[in-house]
Protein backbone atom coordinates (compact mmCIF):
# COMPACT_ATOMS: atom_id res chain seq x y z
CA UNK A 1 0.00 0.00 0.00
CA UNK A 2 1.14 3.50 -0.69
CA UNK A 3 2.27 5.71 2.11
CA UNK A 4 -0.10 8.64 0.76
CA UNK A 5 0.79 11.22 3.67
CA UNK A 6 4.39 10.85 2.26
CA UNK A 7 3.86 11.28 -1.31
CA UNK A 8 2.10 14.17 -0.36
CA UNK A 9 5.52 15.66 1.27
CA UNK A 10 8.09 15.18 -1.50
CA UNK A 11 5.46 16.48 -3.89
CA UNK A 12 5.14 19.72 -1.15
CA UNK A 13 8.74 19.48 -1.52
CA UNK A 14 9.78 18.44 -5.29
CA UNK A 15 6.89 21.33 -6.13
CA UNK A 16 8.94 24.34 -4.43
CA UNK A 17 12.59 23.33 -6.08
CA UNK A 18 13.22 24.54 -9.52
CA UNK A 19 14.21 21.42 -10.86
CA UNK A 20 10.47 20.13 -11.29
CA UNK A 21 9.32 22.94 -13.16
CA UNK A 22 12.92 23.12 -15.42
CA UNK A 23 12.02 19.18 -16.20
CA UNK A 24 8.29 20.18 -16.85
CA UNK A 25 9.29 22.98 -19.21
CA UNK A 26 12.16 20.95 -21.31
CA UNK A 27 9.86 18.12 -21.42
CA UNK A 28 7.22 19.39 -22.57
CA UNK A 29 9.26 21.04 -25.09
CA UNK A 30 10.78 18.21 -26.60
CA UNK A 31 6.70 16.43 -26.66
CA UNK A 32 5.62 19.30 -28.37
CA UNK A 33 8.67 19.74 -30.69
CA UNK A 34 8.19 15.44 -31.46
CA UNK A 35 4.66 16.01 -32.53
CA UNK A 36 5.77 18.56 -34.55
CA UNK A 37 8.46 17.00 -36.62
CA UNK A 38 5.84 13.90 -36.76
CA UNK A 39 3.36 15.99 -38.47
CA UNK A 40 5.91 17.31 -41.07
CA UNK A 41 6.39 20.72 -39.35
CA UNK A 42 2.57 21.56 -39.60
CA UNK A 43 2.33 24.99 -38.82
CA UNK A 44 -0.96 25.01 -36.57
CA UNK A 45 1.55 22.44 -34.05
CA UNK A 46 3.98 25.41 -33.85
CA UNK A 47 6.15 23.65 -30.86
CA UNK A 48 5.87 27.11 -28.07
CA UNK A 49 1.83 27.01 -28.24
CA UNK A 50 1.81 23.67 -28.06
CA UNK A 51 4.05 23.14 -24.79
CA UNK A 52 2.62 26.41 -23.40
CA UNK A 53 -0.58 25.29 -23.01
CA UNK A 54 1.13 21.25 -21.90
CA UNK A 55 2.39 23.67 -19.25
CA UNK A 56 -0.38 25.89 -18.50
CA UNK A 57 -3.43 22.55 -18.31
CA UNK A 58 -0.64 21.12 -15.77
CA UNK A 59 -0.89 24.49 -13.54
CA UNK A 60 -4.40 24.74 -14.13
CA UNK A 61 -5.24 21.01 -13.20
CA UNK A 62 -3.31 20.91 -9.93
CA UNK A 63 -4.22 24.67 -8.80
CA UNK A 64 -0.55 26.00 -9.10
CA UNK A 65 0.26 29.55 -8.60
CA UNK A 66 2.01 30.57 -12.02
CA UNK A 67 4.56 32.92 -9.69
CA UNK A 68 5.30 29.51 -8.22
CA UNK A 69 6.23 27.94 -11.40
CA UNK A 70 8.08 31.14 -12.65
CA UNK A 71 10.14 31.20 -9.74
CA UNK A 72 11.41 27.72 -11.37
CA UNK A 73 10.88 28.07 -14.88
CA UNK A 74 12.94 31.70 -14.76
CA UNK A 75 16.20 29.89 -14.99
CA UNK A 76 14.99 29.05 -18.93
CA UNK A 77 13.35 32.54 -19.14
CA UNK A 78 16.99 33.95 -18.23
CA UNK A 79 18.47 32.83 -21.58
CA UNK A 80 16.06 34.74 -23.24
CA UNK A 81 18.50 37.70 -22.91
CA UNK A 82 21.94 35.73 -23.96
CA UNK A 83 20.08 34.37 -26.73
CA UNK A 84 19.11 37.85 -28.07
CA UNK A 85 22.80 38.76 -27.95
CA UNK A 86 23.84 35.74 -29.29
CA UNK A 87 21.75 36.37 -32.50
CA UNK A 88 24.47 39.05 -33.97
CA UNK A 89 26.71 35.66 -34.92
CA UNK A 90 24.16 34.51 -37.79
CA UNK A 91 23.75 38.18 -39.25
CA UNK A 92 27.38 38.76 -38.83
CA UNK A 93 27.80 35.68 -40.83
CA UNK A 94 25.40 36.87 -43.60
CA UNK A 95 26.53 40.61 -42.96
CA UNK A 96 27.25 41.07 -46.96
CA UNK A 97 23.73 39.11 -48.18
CA UNK A 98 21.90 42.19 -45.49
CA UNK A 99 24.47 44.61 -46.99
CA UNK A 100 23.47 44.14 -50.65
CA UNK A 101 20.08 44.31 -49.60
CA UNK A 102 19.67 47.15 -47.12
CA UNK A 103 17.18 49.41 -49.15
CA UNK A 104 15.28 46.83 -49.84
CA UNK A 105 15.42 46.00 -45.79
CA UNK A 106 15.04 49.88 -44.83
CA UNK A 107 11.86 50.37 -47.38
CA UNK A 108 10.02 47.13 -45.85
CA UNK A 109 10.97 48.04 -42.44
CA UNK A 110 9.33 51.52 -42.96
CA UNK A 111 6.51 50.08 -44.87
CA UNK A 112 6.01 47.32 -42.06
CA UNK A 113 6.00 49.28 -39.05
CA UNK A 114 4.17 52.15 -40.04
CA UNK A 115 1.59 49.32 -41.66
CA UNK A 116 1.43 47.27 -38.13
CA UNK A 117 0.33 50.38 -35.50
CA UNK A 118 -1.97 52.03 -38.47
CA UNK A 119 -3.86 48.66 -38.71
CA UNK A 120 -3.99 48.06 -35.04
CA UNK A 121 -5.22 51.10 -34.50
CA UNK A 122 -7.83 51.26 -37.41
CA UNK A 123 -9.24 47.58 -36.08
CA UNK A 124 -9.17 48.46 -32.64
CA UNK A 125 -11.28 51.70 -33.48
CA UNK A 126 -13.75 49.32 -35.20
CA UNK A 127 -14.64 47.66 -32.22
CA UNK A 128 -14.64 50.33 -30.08
CA UNK A 129 -12.38 49.50 -27.48
CA UNK A 130 -11.74 51.78 -24.57
CA UNK A 131 -8.57 53.65 -25.35
CA UNK A 132 -6.42 52.42 -22.64
CA UNK A 133 -6.49 48.92 -24.29
CA UNK A 134 -5.69 50.64 -27.82
CA UNK A 135 -2.71 52.08 -26.25
CA UNK A 136 -1.67 49.12 -24.97
CA UNK A 137 -2.30 47.09 -28.53
CA UNK A 138 -0.42 49.79 -30.62
CA UNK A 139 2.85 48.36 -29.52
CA UNK A 140 2.10 44.87 -30.13
CA UNK A 141 4.73 44.06 -32.94
CA UNK A 142 7.84 44.69 -31.40
CA UNK A 143 9.70 42.71 -28.70
CA UNK A 144 8.14 42.58 -25.62
CA UNK A 145 10.74 44.70 -23.23
CA UNK A 146 10.50 47.33 -25.98
CA UNK A 147 6.52 47.15 -26.20
CA UNK A 148 6.32 47.32 -22.60
CA UNK A 149 8.85 50.75 -22.72
CA UNK A 150 6.66 51.66 -25.22
CA UNK A 151 3.41 51.40 -23.87
CA UNK A 152 4.53 52.63 -20.94
CA UNK A 153 5.57 55.79 -22.67
CA UNK A 154 2.41 56.73 -24.36
CA UNK A 155 -0.28 55.55 -21.67
CA UNK A 156 -1.32 51.53 -21.98
CA UNK A 157 -0.85 49.47 -19.56
CA UNK A 158 2.57 47.44 -19.15
CA UNK A 159 1.00 43.97 -18.13
CA UNK A 160 -1.47 43.72 -20.72
CA UNK A 161 0.68 44.88 -23.71
CA UNK A 162 3.31 42.25 -22.22
CA UNK A 163 0.26 39.67 -22.77
CA UNK A 164 -1.00 40.87 -26.24
CA UNK A 165 2.90 41.39 -27.41
CA UNK A 166 2.97 37.38 -26.76
CA UNK A 167 0.28 36.32 -28.19
CA UNK A 168 1.14 38.26 -31.83
CA UNK A 169 4.56 36.37 -32.00
CA UNK A 170 2.83 33.33 -31.18
CA UNK A 171 0.11 34.04 -33.71
CA UNK A 172 2.35 34.85 -36.43
CA UNK A 173 4.43 31.99 -35.96
CA UNK A 174 2.36 29.28 -36.29
CA UNK A 175 -0.29 30.86 -39.07
CA UNK A 176 2.28 33.57 -40.95
CA UNK A 177 3.21 29.76 -43.39
CA UNK A 178 -0.54 30.47 -44.18
CA UNK A 179 -0.80 33.69 -45.44
CA UNK A 180 2.66 33.54 -47.46
CA UNK A 181 2.05 29.78 -48.94
CA UNK A 182 -1.63 31.87 -50.29
CA UNK A 183 0.74 35.06 -51.49
CA UNK A 184 3.20 32.79 -53.60
CA UNK A 185 5.66 34.16 -51.50
CA UNK A 186 8.92 32.10 -52.62
CA UNK A 187 12.00 33.82 -50.64
CA UNK A 188 12.99 32.89 -47.56
CA UNK A 189 14.51 36.10 -46.76
CA UNK A 190 11.25 38.14 -47.19
CA UNK A 191 9.42 35.47 -45.14
CA UNK A 192 11.75 35.52 -42.43
CA UNK A 193 11.91 39.44 -42.03
CA UNK A 194 8.19 40.29 -42.07
CA UNK A 195 8.08 37.16 -39.55
CA UNK A 196 10.70 39.85 -37.11
CA UNK A 197 8.87 42.35 -37.66
CA UNK A 198 5.29 41.51 -36.81
CA UNK A 199 5.64 38.86 -34.21
CA UNK A 200 9.44 39.80 -32.75
CA UNK A 201 11.30 36.73 -30.87
CA UNK A 202 8.78 33.88 -31.39
CA UNK A 203 8.54 34.58 -35.49
CA UNK A 204 12.06 34.68 -35.45
CA UNK A 205 12.63 32.00 -33.46
CA UNK A 206 10.12 29.98 -35.86
CA UNK A 207 12.30 31.40 -38.79
CA UNK A 208 15.56 30.19 -37.29
CA UNK A 209 14.24 26.66 -37.10
CA UNK A 210 13.24 26.92 -40.87
CA UNK A 211 15.51 28.27 -42.51
CA UNK A 212 18.83 30.23 -42.14
CA UNK A 213 18.86 33.32 -44.02
CA UNK A 214 14.90 33.06 -42.86
CA UNK A 215 16.18 33.70 -39.66
CA UNK A 216 18.23 36.13 -40.13
CA UNK A 217 16.78 38.19 -41.64
CA UNK A 218 13.63 37.86 -39.13
CA UNK A 219 16.38 38.93 -36.41
CA UNK A 220 17.55 41.69 -38.39
CA UNK A 221 13.50 42.60 -38.71
CA UNK A 222 13.15 42.15 -34.72
CA UNK A 223 15.80 44.12 -33.91
CA UNK A 224 15.21 47.32 -36.53
CA UNK A 225 11.49 47.38 -35.99
CA UNK A 226 11.62 47.85 -32.09
CA UNK A 227 14.30 50.97 -33.25
CA UNK A 228 12.06 52.46 -35.16
CA UNK A 229 8.49 51.78 -33.64
CA UNK A 230 9.92 53.46 -30.49
CA UNK A 231 10.39 56.18 -32.45
CA UNK A 232 7.53 56.54 -34.65
CA UNK A 233 4.79 55.09 -32.61
CA UNK A 234 4.72 57.91 -29.69
CA UNK A 235 4.52 60.52 -32.73
CA UNK A 236 1.73 58.79 -33.80
CA UNK A 237 -0.20 59.12 -30.67
CA UNK A 238 0.46 63.03 -30.40
CA UNK A 239 -0.62 63.21 -33.80
CA UNK A 240 -3.94 61.02 -32.74
CA UNK A 241 -4.95 61.66 -29.61
CA UNK B 1 32.73 27.07 -24.78
CA UNK B 2 33.39 28.94 -21.10
CA UNK B 3 35.19 31.96 -23.34
CA UNK B 4 32.15 31.95 -25.81
CA UNK B 5 29.27 32.12 -22.80
CA UNK B 6 31.16 34.59 -20.57
CA UNK B 7 31.41 36.91 -23.85
CA UNK B 8 28.27 37.12 -24.64
CA UNK B 9 26.76 37.61 -20.82
CA UNK B 10 29.37 40.42 -21.38
CA UNK B 11 27.75 42.14 -24.21
CA UNK B 12 24.65 41.93 -22.46
CA UNK B 13 26.29 43.00 -19.04
CA UNK B 14 27.25 46.12 -21.06
CA UNK B 15 24.01 46.51 -22.99
CA UNK B 16 21.83 46.32 -19.66
CA UNK B 17 24.77 49.28 -18.34
CA UNK B 18 24.29 51.20 -21.11
CA UNK B 19 20.14 50.66 -21.42
CA UNK B 20 19.69 51.68 -17.21
CA UNK B 21 22.57 54.45 -18.12
CA UNK B 22 21.95 56.47 -20.90
CA UNK B 23 17.58 55.62 -19.89
CA UNK B 24 17.11 54.11 -23.40
CA UNK B 25 13.80 52.47 -24.79
CA UNK B 26 15.57 49.58 -26.38
CA UNK B 27 16.20 46.76 -24.03
CA UNK B 28 20.08 46.01 -22.80
CA UNK B 29 19.89 42.27 -24.50
CA UNK B 30 19.26 44.05 -27.96
CA UNK B 31 21.63 46.64 -27.31
CA UNK B 32 24.11 43.77 -26.74
CA UNK B 33 23.40 42.02 -29.76
CA UNK B 34 24.48 45.55 -32.00
CA UNK B 35 27.68 45.72 -29.71
CA UNK B 36 28.49 42.29 -30.10
CA UNK B 37 27.91 42.73 -33.88
CA UNK B 38 30.29 45.55 -34.59
CA UNK B 39 32.87 44.14 -32.58
CA UNK B 40 32.92 40.86 -34.79
CA UNK B 41 32.45 43.59 -38.39
CA UNK B 42 35.50 45.36 -37.14
CA UNK B 43 37.31 42.18 -36.99
CA UNK B 44 36.57 41.64 -40.20
CA UNK B 45 37.81 44.74 -41.09
CA UNK B 46 41.54 43.95 -39.98
CA UNK B 47 40.93 46.76 -37.15
CA UNK B 48 42.23 43.62 -34.57
CA UNK B 49 42.48 39.92 -34.76
CA UNK B 50 40.04 37.71 -32.90
CA UNK B 51 41.53 34.04 -32.93
CA UNK B 52 39.88 31.73 -34.93
CA UNK B 53 40.00 28.88 -32.52
CA UNK B 54 37.53 31.42 -30.78
CA UNK B 55 35.78 32.60 -33.60
CA UNK B 56 34.97 28.64 -34.41
CA UNK B 57 33.60 28.28 -30.65
CA UNK B 58 31.67 31.79 -30.41
CA UNK B 59 29.85 30.32 -33.70
CA UNK B 60 28.99 26.97 -32.02
CA UNK B 61 28.15 28.24 -28.84
CA UNK B 62 26.01 31.01 -30.35
CA UNK B 63 24.19 28.52 -32.55
CA UNK B 64 23.64 25.56 -30.04
CA UNK B 65 21.56 28.21 -28.07
CA UNK B 66 19.66 29.52 -30.82
CA UNK B 67 18.47 25.85 -31.81
CA UNK B 68 16.43 25.97 -28.57
CA UNK B 69 15.30 29.61 -28.51
CA UNK B 70 11.79 28.22 -29.30
CA UNK B 71 11.69 26.94 -25.53
CA UNK B 72 12.81 29.97 -23.73
CA UNK B 73 9.62 31.59 -24.65
CA UNK B 74 7.50 29.17 -23.15
CA UNK B 75 7.63 30.39 -19.58
CA UNK B 76 6.53 33.86 -20.13
CA UNK B 77 3.88 32.06 -22.99
CA UNK B 78 2.48 30.38 -19.78
CA UNK B 79 2.02 33.80 -18.43
CA UNK B 80 0.01 34.44 -21.12
CA UNK B 81 -2.66 31.67 -20.25
CA UNK B 82 -2.56 31.97 -16.87
CA UNK B 83 -3.13 35.84 -16.95
CA UNK B 84 -5.66 35.71 -20.21
CA UNK B 85 -8.28 36.89 -17.25
CA UNK B 86 -6.77 40.55 -17.29
CA UNK B 87 -8.29 40.98 -21.06
CA UNK B 88 -11.49 40.33 -19.03
CA UNK B 89 -14.43 41.33 -21.54
CA UNK B 90 -12.41 42.55 -24.70
CA UNK B 91 -10.87 38.95 -25.21
CA UNK B 92 -12.50 38.45 -28.69
CA UNK B 93 -12.03 41.44 -29.87
CA UNK B 94 -8.63 41.92 -28.57
CA UNK B 95 -7.85 38.54 -30.31
CA UNK B 96 -9.53 39.46 -33.85
CA UNK B 97 -7.05 43.03 -33.91
CA UNK B 98 -4.03 40.47 -32.86
CA UNK B 99 -4.96 38.13 -35.78
CA UNK B 100 -6.28 40.22 -38.47
CA UNK B 101 -3.70 42.61 -37.85
CA UNK B 102 -0.48 40.43 -37.34
CA UNK B 103 -1.25 38.38 -40.23
CA UNK B 104 -1.96 41.61 -42.75
CA UNK B 105 0.96 43.23 -41.25
CA UNK B 106 2.69 39.99 -42.11
CA UNK B 107 1.38 39.72 -45.68
CA UNK B 108 2.21 43.56 -46.39
CA UNK B 109 5.42 43.49 -45.20
CA UNK B 110 6.41 40.13 -47.07
CA UNK B 111 4.78 41.17 -50.02
CA UNK B 112 7.05 44.51 -50.21
CA UNK B 113 10.47 42.94 -49.65
CA UNK B 114 9.88 40.32 -51.93
CA UNK B 115 9.77 42.78 -54.55
CA UNK B 116 12.67 44.28 -53.88
CA UNK B 117 15.04 41.88 -52.68
CA UNK B 118 18.13 41.24 -55.10
CA UNK B 119 18.72 37.08 -53.87
CA UNK B 120 17.95 34.13 -56.26
CA UNK B 121 14.95 32.03 -55.46
CA UNK B 122 16.34 28.65 -54.12
CA UNK B 123 13.48 26.35 -55.94
CA UNK B 124 14.05 28.08 -59.39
Amino acid sequence: MIDQQKLYEIWVYLQAEPLFWLTLTIGSYLIADYFYRRSNLFPLLNPVAISVLIVSVILLTFDIQYERYFDGAKFIHFLLGPATVALAIPIYKKWDLILSNSRAIFISLIIGSVFAIFITYGLSSYFELQQELILSLLPRSVTAPIAMGISELIGGIPSLTAIITIITGIIGASLGIFVFDLMKLKKMEARGFSLGLASHGVGTARAMSRDTNAGVFAAVGMGLSGLVTSVILPLFIKFIF
Amino acid sequence: MLNSIFLIFFFQLVGEFIQKFLELSIPGPVIGLFLLLIMLLLSKKKYYKIPVNFQINLINSAENLLNYLPLLFIPVGVGVVMHLSLLEDNLVPVMLVIIIGTLLTLAVTAFVMERLLKVVNKDD
